[in-house]
């Protein structure tokens, strides 16, 4: 293995090539563009053999994905924000065509306002296409989750894309050290057979055609329980994972310093690292206080979510995004997962349009956790503006 | 028999287009020149909808609907993994009506012919949105009634004229870029072969009449189509390298009056607006040298 | 590689005849030939939309499973040896 300083976007590029996707359809948004650029580099350079399709929107990119996926081709792209809701007809689609693509989402916030900076508004809006979304907190995350990713969107019990999410700017243009796998034991992880081409001249078939409504539910049904055997795929894949290159990351969430906890803090992406900071310092001020990473929003990880919450008293959850006129769309989803268990769960909203959140803001997050042990909070969801 | 006649059908009976269909004649002259070795991308419309009523399919050659903006663009993608995958022999064909083409699906039309992949783009223009009941599309004719340009008292169909999509095609360059009617099928075969044999990205764009969105009896469906030929409203050419042919020259041409009379989305039109039709179809047909 | 096994492709369909069913139980009105008007020309089976003519040594034949009764084939015979009649 190799280590070396990367930025989250050049990670990606890494994480693409390592994996051998072979299309990569793309149009620039930013901040996503470097991924394309480090990829038609290393194609440049001959360092990976693989068309970049330089598409003329994003609504085509995942259209040429569809595409090639159908061809049996492995296939990779990236987006960001309007981009990912320009492309939102073809995420269903490609889902409901059980093609494994992979997208990478350097999250950055809705317009308008026009803002280029980070938060999980454009990702989480995708919640209902039938991809599998998972999140990242490092950018060592993000190149061991996208070489999972092509695993786990080929597992024949899935075949389901997968978007995963990295924070723009925060992981996208951050550099980190991250350690390289070498490609020989990448291609030991990845899966050996591919499903052959949909689409074959010797045999022709019609794909995607018009099912009546005594026929059309049982193809939806079938995406459900391909999310269900998913539950399983994510964290097997991730033990195998780490019993190749020594790293894991728990499956599909990351109970953090639960033991004894009586308040915890749920989030995704790279606050989590903030958070884990101020975990620690409550700790050692005898506050018994823990954090839950998501590392899978789709599927969510409810049966995980309430076997680490059991102990819990409350449990705050910390949206970077938010369903206009409900409130944070990860808690509503914590909400309805906790429903069975005795456990407050309080929502905030913090960190839109790349605002930070600061050690300051999570502390208070936790300060009304623990304060709400005692006493009913006036509201259960709070902004941080 | 002409050579290009062939035999074999890939397209099958029993499917669920209207009687006396433009559309589905075109498909069916389409695949009798393309033959089998075709991947077709197929965009949301009356073709798709009506020939694949799931678990069956009118379709012998491999076929993908995948949205109706999009045609293009999966074409695009299947194109670049054939090649990607060393697959060889095969080509790529994208078919569209109107809407997808010269509407909602001219940007990903445009940016596939852009990027020079080696694939058919086939539109089946039956000038409006007739799957979802004739709606106006930009590729409806001036004059014309349709559900969303209806005649009344201050409007008198469509005001615009129609949008020139093989012309938007040819200014990319596109190698080969042609017109059909399905009243000339040994000149749409032609077309599509010579389209079959070039390396890049080519345009057939196909003159479909459609008897209930049209207004006609199903059993003039040929006739009207040829009555566009005939009087210049619907001109047959090729451009090949930039070089603009005319495959069918009408000895005379017969008045546009000829061909708007046999249908009912025209009833409305008046001598003087019937004049400002010639006159344009007049100055198009010098301007293409039809005579 | 290893061959694939997996789930069924979705929403797939083979290639059927008759795929909407018989079709020819929409029409109002059939084509009746006379063989001995017809010129075998063939301008009828090529301009049929439902795929429903094929020729043979004696002339056309129709396919009443599938032919809707369009009127397409009799209005375009030059030897005018098709016509439509009443079911």
């Amino acid at each position: 293995m190799v280590a070396r300083v990367m930025s989250g976007n050049e990670v990606v590029a890494y994480g693409v090539k390592l994996s051998r996707a072979e299309i990569v359809p793309s149009y620039p948004i930013t901040p996503q563009t470097t991924i394309v650029e480090q990829i038609a580099e290393f194609i440049a350079n001959g360092e990976m053999r693989a068309e970049l399709m330089r598409v003329e929107s994003e609504y085509a990119a995942m259209g040429a994905c569809i595409g090639a996926s159908l061809m049996g081709a492995r296939t990779f792209t990236a987006t960001s924000s309007q981009g990912l809701a320009f492309m939102h007809e073809l995420t269903h689609w490609a889902a409901g065509s059980r093609l494994p693509i992979v997208m990478a989402v350097v999250n950055r916030a809705m317009a308008p306002p026009w803002n280029i900076w980070a938060d999980q508004q454009d990702v989480l809006s995708q919640r209902d296409t039938g991809w599998l979304s998972l999140f990242c907190e490092t950018n060592q995350e993000v190149l061991d989750t996208c070489i999972q990713a092509f695993r786990i969107s080929e597992d024949r019990e899935v075949l389901l894309p997968v978007m995963f999410s990295l924070d723009g700017f925060m992981l996208s243009h951050t550099s980190e050290p991250v350690e390289l796998p070498k490609q020989g034991d990448v291609d030991g992880f990845l899966p050996e057979s591919r499903r052959p081409p949909l689409l074959d001249v010797d045999h022709p078939t019609t794909l995607f055609n018009v099912p009546v409504p005594e026929q059309y539910m049982e193809f939806r049904h079938w995406i459900e329980k391909s999310m269900d055997a998913a539950r399983r795929v994510i964290p097997k894949a991730d033990r195998e994972f780490k019993r190749r290159f020594g790293r894991g990351y728990r499956g599909m969430l990351e109970p953090y310093w639960l033991e004894g906890a009586e308040v915890a803090l749920l989030t995704a992406g790279s606050v989590c690292g903030t958070v884990r900071d101020v975990v620690e310092s409550l700790r050692k001020r005898g506050e018994k206080v823990g954090m839950i990473k998501l590392r899978s929003f789709r599927p969510f990880p409810s049966e995980e979510l309430r076997r680490a919450c059991e102990g819990l008293r409350v449990l705050g959850v910390a949206d970077r995004a938010c369903s206009f006129g409900m409130g944070g769309i990860i808690f509503s989803d914590v909400s309805a997962a906790l429903q069975p268990l005795n456990v407050r769960v309080l929502g905030f909203i913090a960190g839109l349009g790349g605002r930070d959140i600061t050690h300051r803001d999570i502390w208070r997050m936790f300060k009304r956790c623990i304060r709400a042990i005692e006493v009913t909070p006036a509201r259960a969801i709070e902004w941080f503006v | 028999m002409r050579e290009e006649l062939v035999e074999e059908e890939l397209f099958a009976p029993g499917h669920r287009a209207c009687a006396g269909c433009g559309a589905t004649l075109a498909v069916r002259l389409a695949l009798k020149a393309l033959g089998k070795n075709v991947i077709v991308a197929n965009a949301t419309g009356c073709v798709e909808v009506i020939s694949t009523p799931y678990p069956e399919t009118a379709w012998r050659v491999p076929w993908i609907h995948a949205a109706f903006e999009n045609a293009a663009a999966v074409a695009s993608g299947v194109e670049a993994a054939l090649k990607s995958l060393g697959r060889r022999g095969v080509k790529v064909v994208a078919i569209a009506g109107d809407g997808g083409t010269a509407d909602i699906g001219l940007q990903a039309l445009s940016g596939a012919v852009e990027r020079g992949h080696d694939f058919i783009y086939i539109c089946y223009d039956n000038e409006a949105y007739m799957n979802t009941g004739i709606q106006r599309s930009s590729a409806t004719p001036f004059g014309a009634w349709t559900t969303t340009t209806p005649v009344g008292r201050v409007k008198r169909g469509k005001d615009r004229p129609k949008k020139d999509v093989p012309a938007i095609i040819a200014a990319h360059g596109a190698p080969y870029v042609a017109t059909a009617s399905v009243a000339y099928p040994i000149d749409l075969i032609k077309k599509l072969r010579k389209a079959a044999a070039t390396e890049g990205p080519t345009y057939i764009h196909i003159h479909c009449p459609c008897p209930p969105g049209w207004r006609f009896d199903s059993d003039k469906m040929i006739e009207v189509a040829r009555l566009a030929v005939l009087s210049g409203a619907w001109i047959l050419y090729e451009i090949k390298n930039g070089r603009l042919n005319v495959t069918i020259k009408p000895p005379k041409r017969r008045p546009v009056s000829d061909y708007l009379k046999m249908q009912g989305r025209f009833k409305h039109l008046t001598d003087a607006e019937i004049a400002e039709i010639q006159r344009t179809v007049d100055e198009r047909c010098r301007h293409l040298g039809v005579g | 590689m290893k061959s694939w096994r997996g789930p069924p492709v979705p929403v797939a369909a083979r290639p059927s005849v008759g795929s909407s069913g018989r079709t020819s139980s929409w029409r109002i009105q059939k084509p009746v030939v006379n063989l001995k008007r017809c010129t075998r020309c063939r301008m009828c089976w090529i301009f049929c939309p439902d795929v429903a003519i094929s020729f043979t040594k004696r002339g056309p034949a129709i396919n009443h499973d599938y032919c809707k009764g369009c009127g397409i084939c009799a209005n375009e015979c030059p030897a005018k040896a098709i016509t439509m009649e009443a079911l």
